[in-house]
């Protein structure tokens, strides 16, 4: 049962060595050559005046809000699109009624300009 | 441990992350100098071999690693160091479900050449897509650069828009091949049907000739607009030209890599060319038919070989056909996204967000219940 789960543990460990290989070998070749200013954040030749970690456009918060809403209907229709043809006009009748409600909110969201940038 | 399913990942992995994505870099380049009527990459030389530029992915590989490893002040250090793990490790596993060979049977002994047959395979991907996006916004933020900020943020918004609606256009494709396991895919893919088959059963008319006018049963015949779709929103979830706004390098520098140097940013750089080689395997598993030969099924090649030679030696050959014919349209479909990188300029920010809301969600769900509605009716 869990046999043709080996290959997905192999590529994850041969990926991890790959890329953890060359990060180490990257730190042992390159020069270390440190002095005052050279670590601060790039800001186009000015020293940085206000912190990133800071707010930020609600833009994409709404953005990230509406994901969850349609992402998780989009995983609905993985299950009933691996077995849609045994369930023939009943299966399909049903999913339009239930793909009505996410029309709605879309075109809500649409007319509020939730989607405008 | 069993060694099958070792060697068939390490195979899978030499060719495709070890072998094409180095070549990748050097096709970009050519591709892009042609395109731009120029030379391209062929200064690299050793004693003044050059092979066609072909030394450059090797020369930049030795760059990258002797640069400085730098963090910025006020970085988090643990995160920045993570971040490029987070979105390379992804990029490479993703291969493991990919079918480069159907299911070959020598006397007692099945042969399926395929890493990892999973049957939630194509999901298995998707996963892998999510948490990649994880790696180029947790680099936006631990970098503390308000550019990178800026990119990350970008990247975030960019990615789980487009990753909805890559889950929805190719619902059609488990409609039509009733599964999400890839390998299965491929193997319905492995043969032709009648075009106008339609016209024997909802009309009773069965005329000689109707058999002969046949296509390859692929993806792309089933699902052209689904095809079309998901290309683009994949293209935009590897966030490469056109949709590079995160990176945008005229308008937020870099974005979420401004702050990485030498390998660190090379893991970056590899992760993307990795996954132009998974979108070019993905989409030829999904629409192109796999392995398959179109119009010659694996027994129609089988039994023509072993007529001539033993059906140990067709079985072998008919590997190495299929196995030839994967590869040849993963060339293509990269050629197909290197010729769109190199043509098209940046779209603006607002544009690729409407474009995944207004046109790209909507006409994915109608594409959905057209192809339910056709599939109902020809089934009869």
């Amino acid at each position: 049962m869990l046999a043709e789960y080996t290959g997905v543990l192999v590529i994850l460990v041969v990926g991890v060595v790959v890329a953890c290989a060359m990060l180490g070998i990257h730190l042992l070749l390159g020069p270390r050559r440190q002095f005052s200013g050279k670590h601060e954040p790039f800001e186009c030749g000015e020293s940085q005046i206000v912190s990133p970690r800071r707010r930020y456009a609600v833009k994409f918060y709404m953005v990230a809000i509406l994901f969850v809403v349609f992402d998780v209907e989009a995983i609905f229709f993985y299950p009933w699109g691996a077995i849609f043809q045994d369930l023939g006009w009943f299966g399909f009748t049903t999913m339009f009624i239930f793909t009505i409600p996410l029309a709605i909110g879309l075109i809500y969201e649409w007319m509020k300009g939730g989607l405008e940038w | 441990m069993p060694i099958e399913p070792i060697i068939k990942i390490l195979f899978i992995f030499s060719v495709m992350v070890m072998g094409l994505a180095p070549i990748i870099t050097w096709i970009e380049r050519k591709q892009s100098a042609v395109m731009q009527d120029r030379i391209g990459a062929n200064r690299a030389d050793l004693n003044g071999i050059t092979i066609l530029g072909l030394l450059h992915p090797a020369a930049d590989v030795i760059k990258l690693m002797m640069k400085e490893d730098m963090v910025p002040e006020g970085a988090n250090r643990v995160m920045h160091m993570l971040s490029p793990l987070i979105a390379a490790v992804p990029a490479i596993m993703a291969f493991a479900v990919i079918p480069f060979g159907g299911v070959y049977v020598f006397g007692d002994t099945t042969l399926n050449l395929v890493g990892a047959d999973i049957d939630w395979g194509l999901l298995y991907i998707f996963v892998l897509g999510s948490i990649a996006a994880y790696g180029n916004v947790v680099a936006g933020w631990s970098s503390n650069n308000n550019w990178s900020m800026l990119g990350g943020l970008r990247a975030s918004a960019q990615m789980i828009s487009y990753e909805v609606t890559m889950g929805l256009t190719i619902v059609g494709i488990f409609m039509v091949f009733q599964t999400l396991r890839l390998s299965d895919m491929a193997l319905a893919q492995d043969t032709s049907f009648r075009v106008l088959g339609f016209l024997d059963v909802h009309f009773g008319l069965n005329w000689a000739w109707i058999d002969w006018i046949r296509l390859p049963a692929w993806g792309i015949i089933y699902q052209p607009l689904g095809f079309l779709m998901f290309l683009t929103a994949v293209m935009a979830e590897n966030k490469r030209p056109p949709f590079d706004l995160p990176e945008g390098e005229s308008e937020i520098i870099a974005g979420y890599h401004l702050e990485y140097s030498g390998m660190r940013f090379g893991l970056f750089f590899m992760s993307e060319f990795i996954e132009i080689i998974l979108i070019a395997a993905l989409t030829t598993t999904l629409f192109l038919g796999g392995w398959a030969v179109p119009w010659l099924s694996t027994e129609t090649i089988i039994n023509g070989i072993s007529s001539v030679m033993g059906t140990g030696f067709a079985t072998g050959l008919c590997i190495l056909i299929h196995f030839v014919s994967f590869l040849l349209k993963v060339i293509f479909m990269i050629w197909v996204q290197m010729l769109i990188r190199w043509s098209l300029p940046r779209f603006r920010y607002d544009q690729v967000m409407s474009l995944c809301w207004k046109i790209l969600l909507p006409l994915s769900i109608a594409n959905i219940f057209v192809t339910g509605a056709v599939l109902l009716w020809v089934k009869g």
